[in-house]
């Protein structure tokens, strides 16, 4: 199972590098650098469906203290700090050329930094308690706090940075999108979604084994 | 009459280390039971559970008639635990303490009902006084206070005698024989020989994570005793 | 009706034990002060300067005052082992929160108050004419710190690193309502109408009241030895 979601994963992923540089067309203002989105935003789309996984596991946790949606949580919380990272890393990159600098207080970039700090911390809770059951009871609670706590940090960055008029909707300003632009992304999307999945069975079986050695 | 205690194959670990294998234990109303062990053995550990303070592992039974997994809020209106804390506030007076914790409990927490109970244990002449004065057998002598004025029917006691002098041991014991002689339980966890032995109905030994004797206390001699608590404490080292 | 009458009791007691020994609040208006002369000493005496930066200096000392005040606040359960006593206790559990979230949100206005009559002494700051809408937003505000912040003392007061945890769990999740307040202050010392700022304030009450029910919800879960 786990071997076959790798190999999916790997495909997707060089079908969607395939897209992304042949497929896509070149950017006509930003001119090549723009293909940095076909792993920018797959990789903040897989962190909020990490970081939902989480919520859900966290509850999972607390409602039936089965252990395997402690390692669910967990699991799903490391890779989706690793892909909040990865987001993070790509958008400085496409930031540099574009905007001229590495790091702006962008509104989705600020809010991106600050989900990675919540659910850094998130880990470092983890690793600080000793008693492995208080642990993830704990991490659970800040889990669901964390998740219900990420609209209110999008609004509040966004209106900090928009300075007047909050808007209507999530997005303020969306561009038309492309056919074949929108085509890439979601090759790229469900690759990543793909990576999500067999980096996370990986990690549970990792963490299960992890467990029995201990016992 | 339910049982006050009926748990069977109560294991826990913490991490990796089992601190109790399979515990099988049962109490009747009116029984008060030693429960003996060196330290380490556990026994702090099963009172725990007994009082819902921790989960176990894997087994279960009932307590005060409940379900110990189940039903842990019922249990907790039946049953008063003395442990190592006395949950005694230190700036507030004996009066304040009680009355908090009979509020908290649900309980009637009038300025009569609290100086009954303070009465009950000796402390009334000290009401007024913050507990950061008292003695630890002062503290001790509220924290009993604080458990019988829920009416408890099943008391679990830890090392209830640590921190007591003679007098203090003695004036436990008229509580606990009074408190048995009203259809009460007592579980009593203790490392020594002593003095509560000689109000236990039961003794049982717990060692290497089991309940290794449990037998009436009037069928052993304490010289037979001590023989079998030392072959149940070598065995598990 | 129980459950007020718990909560109530567990004011009652704070509120009783801190009278008594003076901890928390004499610490903490103390830092108050040291934080006014850390801020002007690093920003030098340039008047202007201070007045812009106000509104967000305030906040950012009413969050560090929070990271001291409230983790300290279950430390006294602590004693005695008084922890397990509450645990205990029959009922809802949300009830010991808002017991303590009440006595955090007390302490932590007092702190704002005096945090801003000092503010308003030392950089001179006409603070009268803004009373009332600046009242709304210290309301807003401190509820929001409270709230995470009484869920995560609880928590972080039964871990080895307390000193170190607290802030790394509070200080993230608090962003929103820092930069809530931050705005709506600085809207409202300019004189400007609180309904310039009403998305702030609907903002700040929507995060309380999230922050207030994740709170009641999950403080059982919090409390369990």
């Amino acid at each position: 199972m786990t071997r076959w979601l790798g190999w999916l994963a790997a495909l997707g992923l060089l079908a969607g590098l395939a897209m992304g540089f042949g497929y896509a067309p070149k950017d006509a203002v930003q001119g090549n650098v723009q293909r940095i989105m076909y792993v920018h935003v797959p990789s903040i789309l897989t962190a909020y469906l990490a970081f939902a996984l989480v919520l859900i596991a966290s509850l999972g946790y607390l409602f039936t203290r089965r252990t395997g949606w402690d390692r669910l949580a967990h699991s799903a919380g490391e890779i989706g700090v690793v892909f909040t990272g990865l987001t993070l890393v790509s958008g400085s990159i496409w930031g540099k050329p574009t905007w001229g600098t590495w790091w702006t207080w962008d509104a989705r970039l600020t809010s991106t930094a600050i989900l990675f700090l919540i659910y850094v911390g998130y880990l470092l809770l983890r690793g600080m308690v000793d008693d492995q059951e208080r642990g993830a009871r704990y991490a659970a609670v800040v889990g669901i706090l964390g998740a219900v706590n990420i609209p209110i940090v999008h609004f509040s960055v966004l209106w900090w940075r928009t300075l007047h008029q909050p808007p209507t909707i999530l997005s303020p300003e969306r561009a038309p999108v492309s056919a074949s632009i929108g085509l890439a992304l979601l090759v790229n999307g469900v690759a990543f979604a793909l990576l999500f999945l067999y980096l996370l069975s990986k990690r549970l079986a990792l963490r299960r084994l992890e467990e029995e050695i201990r016992a | 009459m339910t049982r006050a205690i009926d748990i069977q194959g109560i294991r826990k670990a913490f991490g990796a280390n089992a601190v109790l294998e399979q515990v099988d234990l049962s109490l009747e109303a009116g029984e008060v039971l030693a429960l003996l062990g060196p330290n380490g053995a556990g026994k702090t550990t099963l009172v725990k559970i007994l009082a819902t303070l921790l989960r176990p592992s894997s087994g279960g039974g009932r307590v005060a008639g409940f379900d110990l997994l189940k039903e842990p809020e019922r249990i907790r209106r039946q049953v008063g635990i003395l442990g190592h804390g006395s949950y005694v506030y230190e700036d507030l007076t004996a009066q304040e303490n009680l009355r908090f914790w009979a509020t908290m409990a649900g309980l009637p927490a009038d300025a009569g009902a609290l100086r009954k109970a303070l009465a009950a244990v000796d402390l009334e002449m000290v009401a007024g006084e913050r507990a950061r004065t008292f003695s630890s057998g002062m503290k001790r002598r509220l924290a009993l206070a604080r458990i019988l004025l829920g009416a408890p029917r099943l008391l679990l006691l830890d090392e209830p005698y640590a921190g007591l002098d003679q007098q203090g041991k003695k004036w436990l014991e008229e509580v606990l024989l009074d408190f048995r002689g009203k259809g009460g339980a007592v579980l009593m966890a203790t490392h020594s020989f002593g003095r509560g032995l000689s109000i236990a109905d039961r003794v049982a030994i717990l060692a290497g994570g089991r309940i290794v004797l449990n037998r009436p206390r009037a069928s052993l001699d304490l010289e037979e005793l001590h023989r079998l608590y030392a072959l149940a404490t070598d065995d598990d080292a | 009706m129980m459950f007020a009458r718990r909560a109530w009791i567990v004011l009652w007691k704070d509120l009783l034990t801190e009278r008594r020994s003076k901890e928390s609040l004499n610490a903490l208006f103390f830092f108050a002060v040291l934080l006014l002369f850390l801020f002007e000493f690093a920003l030098g005496p340039d008047r202007e300067r201070l007045t812009a930066a106000l509104p967000g200096l305030l906040w950012l000392g009413f969050i560090l005052a929070g990271l001291l005040g409230l983790g300290r606040t279950f430390l006294v359960e602590r004693e005695n082992d008084c922890w397990e006593g509450l645990l205990l206790t029959p009922g809802d559990k949300g009830a010991i929160y808002l017991g303590k979230l009440a006595v955090n949100f007390l302490l932590m206005a007092a702190v704002a108050i005096v945090l801003l009559g000092l503010f308003g002494i030392f950089y001179n700051v006409d603070l009268w004419a803004s009373l009332a809408p600046l009242s709304i937003v210290i309301f807003l505000g401190t509820v929001g710190l409270a709230s995470v912040g009484t869920l995560f003392g609880a928590m972080t007061s039964q871990v080895r690193a307390r000193e170190l945890l607290f802030p790394l769990l509070l200080l993230p999740v608090q962003v929103p309502v820092l930069l809530g307040t931050v705005k709506a202050t600085e809207a409202v010392l300019q004189g400007l109408a609180l309904a310039e700022v009403a998305h702030w304030l609907k903002l700040l009450a929507a995060a309380d009241l999230v922050y207030l029910v994740v709170g009641i919800l999950t403080f059982e879960f919090v409390l369990e030895a």
